[in-house]
């Protein structure tokens, strides 16, 4: 299904994108996140299994069990460091 | 009573008498007012390399703001409170400069206190922002710290941020 992707902070220098758009047969954040970091390079790097990385599904954050939704909005960021 | 914006993300610095004069405008059952105020530290170790010059704050635009509402219900939940308001500032920020205020109005203090305080703790571990530092030696994204997920999880919430159960 199609998934508009968005990274922040840290991440989305890495990658050296905030957003993108990724057709996958994941249906899972975790498969989701597994399906990215075999792309290798930066992805590899940075979504590799035990890097410390959040998500977010469509706005609230989720952890890797998450179900895909057709067309929903998945953020990837590092640990958050506001307030 | 008008209903007042509980959240702002903005650039802009904001004026703290005015919004606490306007968190209880018009609401004569309000006997305390808590606040607190969080400012960019020049955070110098004894180094003149390691000072911050500057704190750029990123933030994820419609998470931020629903995120810290969804917070604010949790606080009402919990606690006797009337009304809270939180401002987040966002972009470059210079040593010195108010970052976050959050707000919060009751009867009595315990409960704004305790409010105020959980808000805070909240915001720290899942509001969706990052810092990052600009020093004389470079800049470089603040890391996330076990600290502020032990401080959420005394009110019974797991943070997962700087500490993950993976």
């Amino acid at each position: 299904m199609k998934i508009r992707l968005r990274y922040f902070a840290s991440l989305r220098e890495a990658l050296e994108t905030g957003s993108e758009v990724f057709e996958c047969d994941a249906t899972t954040i975790g498969q989701l996140r597994d399906a990215l970091a075999a792309r290798g390079g930066a992805y590899g790097q940075v979504l590799a299994p035990g890097r410390s990385v959040r998500t977010a599904l469509n706005q609230t954050l989720v952890d890797d069990a998450a179900l895909l939704t057709e067309d929903c909005e998945v953020a990837f960021f590092p640990p958050v460091t506001g307030g | 009573m008008t209903l007042q914006q509980r959240v702002s993300i903005q650039t802009q610095e904001f004026d703290l008498a005015a919004e606490l004069t306007a968190l209880r405008a018009g609401d004569l059952r309000v006997g305390a007012v808590c606040s607190f105020l969080g400012t960019v530290r020049d955070r110098n170790h004894g180094s003149e390399a390691n000072a911050v010059q500057s704190l750029e704050l990123e933030h994820y635009p419609g998470m931020t703001e629903q995120s810290i509402e969804a917070m604010i219900d949790a606080a009402h939940a919990r606690f006797d409170i009337y009304a809270a308001r939180v401002i987040h500032r966002v972009g470059v920020l210079q040593a010195g400069d108010p970052i976050v205020l959050v707000a919060v109005s009751s009867a009595h203090r315990g409960e704004s206190f305790q409010a105020c305080e959980f808000l805070m703790d909240y915001l720290k571990t899942q509001a969706p922002f990052w810092k990052k530092e600009q020093t004389a030696e470079g800049a470089h994204w603040v890391d996330a710290r076990v600290s502020d997920d032990a401080a959420l999880a005394r009110w019974g919430i797991q943070a997962n941020n700087a500490a993950r159960s993976e």
